[in-house]
């Protein structure tokens, strides 16, 4: 019994957790079809940035939810204004140029930080459920993780934003022609998408020992999840974090983490050559 | 093949042996067959990029595969000459099951270039997990993260003892990459690449036509495979090691930024681009000023904002303009004094 309530939240949290890293991802590819490679990076850049001000004497909950996505918000502004806008319907191009902005925010990490690891200690201490350990923190991923799915959902369909947004995701000539300026909304989604990046990267900066290359293993999870899931960004995002969490805590459990992880990508092979629009080409169509 | 296009290809190759004749009195020997090496690698991604309008995320995986297939085959053979063939024909095998997945289930684009990568990835994740005694083929450990050591390298057809030198081997890999790069104009000449071109240009038009669009892109994905495993096969005789970093998402990425920067739509282009790239990084090598994933990105970023067609393109269009500016003055010229 108590086995099982253990890995069903093991199952939920990694679930959680894959949903998490690729949010800001998917809110860029499915509202103006760009792949931010560097969305990795972002989310080390926000690792930073928790670490940095907890140092500095911030309450570690005001940096993880705060600081972080601020700073990496601004950070997507000026790569927007700068680099982005440029090169908006030219998938590959944005693509190749988000690679080489990854490279160079590593670089730059490396320079600024040095090639050593950094960390701090989660703010939740442990439990235990009957014989077994349960770490507090991921209970927090979690609830994150299901606020800013949530929250995604309150702005897209609640709010005259929202609908803007999504008026202008379908047909941005439309949206151009009843007066709203489709670049501006861009700009701001490709920031709303960093900032969120900022956020995963600040709340999971506790769980990994931060280097400058860390975001290189959070991009091709982060990448596979948002590609499986499709056109749909909640839906998208839900459906195949699921279904790659249960995979991967499966065969993790039954075998060991590699194989789990390379479970994870055989799924996501044989889910993109059965459904190469992704799930939510299929499935859900319509949804948010 | 067409005179224009026979003559431009022999120009390339003499100029070419010319250049690699010359070379070894600018830069070392060693580190100049690994560049020829990476040319070689960078050859067969521009063939399906820039030809066959196929970006794969990772050619990387069968260069590491050409590389473990040779190194497996040359611990348990002992001659290379097997060996050699093997590093070519596995990769090349893969790529075409692979491919005929892929290419059969119509995936394209971003799609295409996620499994690309996810099986990179595969491979990169198994080979650092095979540390330990259970996993071996034939006499070979695979060795996990610290990769396959020691092995035979490449020597004399026939003769296990007859090692090559360095001056040698440094000719093998120069023969090698001029030689692909005749056979690969001389393939794109054929009726072949000329359709591979008009599938790259309209797909749905190309197969209107009657083509089997799916079966050519396979093939020719398979050949990009085989070129990648030759390169990787050269690879490891070179650094006498194979390691699972020949999986990773840095040398896949590397291969591309190659093709990118020198112009992917040329075979020129990413030969240069790989060669001066991996040059300008084992400079930035030794220097501990600036971190050399910042200069790569750097020209990354500026090659696809500013010469999105890459280097060679880009100059080849600036001296056709040039040459034909200079034509006019002189003709304006002639008429002027007359």
């Amino acid at each position: 019994m108590d086995l099982a309530a253990i890995i069903a939240l093991d199952v939920v949290y990694s679930i959680a957790l894959l949903a998490l890293i690729s949010a800001g991802l998917a809110v860029v590819f499915g509202m103006m079809r760009v792949i931010n490679l560097a969305h990795g990076e972002f989310m080390m850049i926000g690792g930073y940035a928790t670490i940095m001000s907890v140092r500095a004497g911030v309450n570690i909950y005001v940096a993880m939810l705060v600081v972080a996505p601020l700073v990496v918000g601004i950070v997507g502004l000026l790569v927007e204004r700068l680099m982005i806008r440029f090169l908006y319907g030219r998938l590959i191009d944005t693509m190749l140029a988000t690679w080489g902005l990854s490279l160079f925010l590593v670089g730059a990490a490396t320079m600024i930080f040095g090639n050593t690891t950094t960390g701090i200690s989660p703010p939740i201490p442990g439990f235990a459920i009957g014989a077994y350990q349960v770490n507090g923190y991921n209970l927090f991923i979690i609830l994150v993780a299901a606020v800013v799915l949530l929250a995604m959902y309150g702005v897209l369909s609640l709010t005259r934003a929202g609908l803007v947004a999504r008026g202008a995701m379908q047909r941005p000539d439309m949206a151009a022609a009843l007066g709203y300026d489709t670049e501006r909304i861009y700009m701001i989604t490709f920031v709303a998408g960093s900032a969120l990046a900022g956020l995963a990267g600040g709340v999971l900066a506790p769980l990994v020992g931060l280097v400058p290359t860390t975001g290189a293993g959070f991009i091709g999870k982060a990448f596979i999840t948002v590609i499986s899931g499709g056109a749909s960004i909640i839906a998208g995002v839900l459906s195949a974090a699921a279904v790659f969490g249960l995979v991967s805590e499966t065969f993790t459990f039954l075998f060991k983490p590699v194989v789990g992880e390379v479970a994870l990508l055989v799924a996501a092979v044989i889910l993109l050559r059965i459904l190469p629009q992704g799930i939510t080409g299929r499935f859900f169509k319509g949804s948010m | 093949m067409m005179g224009a296009d026979l003559k431009q290809t022999l120009g390339v190759l003499v100029a070419g042996g010319i250049v690699f004749a010359l070379a070894p009195s600018f830069i070392e020997l060693h580190t100049l067959t690994v560049l020829t090496i990476y040319g070689l690698l960078a050859l067969s991604q521009g063939l399906i990029w820039g030809f066959g309008g196929i970006l794969c995320f990772g050619q990387a995986a069968f260069f590491g595969l050409g590389a473990y297939a040779y190194a497996i085959a040359a611990i348990n053979i002992g001659e290379s000459t097997v060996p050699f063939l093997l590093g070519i024909a596995v990769p090349f095998l893969f790529a075409l099951v692979f491919g005929a997945m892929l290419f059969f289930g119509r995936l394209s684009d971003v799609y295409l270039g996620v499994i690309t990568l996810v099986v990179t990835l595969i491979f990169f994740k198994f080979m650092n997990s095979t540390a330990g005694p259970q996993y071996v083929i034939g006499a070979a450990p695979l060795g996990g993260f610290n990769g396959i050591p020691a092995f035979p390298v490449l020597n004399i057809p026939g003769d296990p003892e007859a090692f090559i030198g360095s001056v040698g081997y440094y000719g093998i890999c120069v023969a090698a990459i001029l030689l692909t790069y005749a056979l690969i104009r001389w393939l794109l000449a054929s009726p072949f690449g000329r359709i591979a071109v008009a599938i790259r240009e309209n797909e749905t038009r190309a197969e209107l036509m009657g083509y089997d669009i799916r079966l050519r892109k396979t093939l020719l994905f398979a050949i990009g495979g085989a070129i990648a495993g030759l390169a990787g096969t050269l690879f490891a005789s070179w650094a006498e090691i194979v390691t699972p970093n020949m999986f990773s998402l840095t040398q896949s990425a590397e291969i591309i930024i190659w093709c990118i920067v020198g112009g992917r739509s040329t075979l020129v282009g990413p030969i240069i681009g790989a060669m001066a790239l991996s040059y300008l990084k084992f400079l930035l090598g030794q220097q501990s000023l600036v971190d050399n994933m910042l200069i790569l990105g750097l020209i990354l970023m500026l090659t696809v904002l500013l010469l999105p067609r890459g280097i060679v393109p880009t100059l080849a269009q600036g001296i056709t303009q040039a040459a034909a500016r200079l034509r006019r003055r002189r003709i304006g010229e002639a008429q002027h004094g007359r």
